[in-house]
C-alpha cells in the first residue's frame, strides 16, 4: 500500500535526493510532500495526512527535534513515524531524538541502501 | 583545560570527510593535494563559496571553495540533472556538501571534546571579491582535485575561551574587491 511521505529539510537539493532514493529503494510512495522547517511542516500536517515523516534536525526557524516534540505532543500525529536524517551523528543528539520518540536516526551522507534498511521495519 | 587540535589531525579529519561526502552522495573521488596554512584572508577571489559555522568549545568557520564548472557538475550528480549555470540549485546543492562536510567534522570532534553546534550554510557566488575572518588565526586549507577541477577545504577552529585573540568568533565578512 501507497505511504504518503513528507521530507522536511532546508536543503531543496536534499528533498531532490531523498525522493529519487525513496524511488531507488523501492518504497511504496504515494504523495510526496515537502517543507523547509518545521514550521512550514506543521503548516503541511495541518492540512495532508502522511504515514512517514523524514526529518532534516538542523534548519532555521524551527529545528528537526523541537518539531519531533510538537509532533509527539499533538494526539492526532503522535503516531506519524519520524525518521531524522541528518548530519548531527553525535551520540548525544541521536539519543535525544530517540527519547523525543523518533522511529529511526539516518545520518549524512547516506546511501540508498541505509534508507532502505532504515524504512523496512517502519512502513 | 584547553581545547585544541594540531594540523595534522585536523587535515586528516577534513580529508575523510570530504572524501566520504563524494564517495556516498556524489558517486565520485576527492582526491587530496598538499594541505598548507593560510593567515586570515582565505580562498579564492571568485567562483561559489558556502561557509558554515561551527560553535561549541572549540569556535571557527569550515568553507568549501569551487570553481561555477564544478558546482555545476557537483549539482548535477548530486541531483542527476545536468546544470550549465550556477542557480539557486547549484548554490543549494554546493551549501549541502559543505554542510556534509563540516557536519562530518563536527561529529568526530564532539567525540573528543563535547557538543558542538552548527550554523545553516551560506553561500556566495560572484567574482572579484575577498574572503576574511576577523581576529588572528590560521585558516588550514586542504586542496582536492575533483574530475580534473580543483576545490578546496577550509577551516580555522579556536578555543571558545580565547576570545580575546578574536573580535568576533566565527564572523567572516566579505568585500567586493
Amino acid at each position: 500500500m501507497a505511504v504518503d511521505i513528507l521530507i522536511v529539510d532546508d536543503s531543496a537539493a536534499i528533498r531532490k535526493i531523498l525522493q529519487r532514493v525513496l524511488l531507488q529503494a523501492e518504497v511504496p510512495l504515494g504523495k510526496v510532500h515537502e517543507a523547509g522547517d518545521g514550521v512550514e511542516a506543521l503548516a503541511k500536517l495541518s492540512e495532508e495526512k502522511v504515514g512517514l515523516i523524514l526529518s532534516d534536525i538542523n534548519m532555521p526557524n524551527m529545528d528537526g527535534l523541537e518539531l519531533l516534540g510538537k509532533l509527539k505532543s499533538t494526539d492526532t500525529l503522535k503516531d506519524v513515524p519520524v525518521v531524522m536524517i541528518t548530519t548531527e551523528g553525535g551520540q548525544a543528539k541521536v539519543l535525544e531524538a530517540v527519547n523525543l520518540g523518533a522511529a529511526g536516526y539516518v545520518r549524512k551522507p547516506f546511501t540508498a541502501e541505509q534508507i532502505k534498511e532504515k524504512l523496512v521495519g517502519i512502513i | 583545560m584547553r581545547f585544541s587540535i594540531a594540523q595534522d589531525d585536523l587535515v586528516e579529519r577534513i580529508t575523510l570527510a570530504t572524501k566520504e561526502v563524494f564517495s556516498m552522495m556524489l558517486g565520485g573521488e576527492a582526491v587530496p593535494g598538499p594541505p598548507r596554512t593560510e593567515d586570515g584572508g582565505v580562498g579564492p577571489t571568485e567562483g561559489v563559496v558556502a561557509l558554515v559555522g561551527l560553535t561549541g568549545p572549540l569556535v571557527g568557520t569550515g568553507s568549501v571553495c569551487c570553481s561555477p564548472e564544478l558546482a555545476c557538475r557537483l549539482a548535477g550528480q548530486m541531483l542527476m540533472t545536468e546544470y550549465h549555470a550556477v542557480d539557486n540549485d547549484v548554490l543549494d546543492a554546493v551549501g549541502e556538501v559543505a554542510n556534509m562536510i563540516i557536519g562530518n567534522l563536527k561529529t568526530t570532534i564532539e567525540d573528543q571534546f563535547g557538543a558542538m553546534w552548527l550554523s545553516v550554510p551560506t553561500v556566495v557566488y560572484g567574482r572579484n571579491f575577498t574572503t576574511r575572518s576577523m581576529g588572528r588565526h590560521n585558516w588550514t586549507v586542504v586542496p582536492f582535485t575533483c574530475d580534473g577541477m580543483e576545490m578546496q577545504v577550509q577551516m580555522f577552529l579556536t578555543e571558545a575561551n580565547d576570545l580575546t585573540k578574536l573580535m568576533r568568533p566565527g564572523l567572516t565578512v566579505l568585500q567586493k574587491g
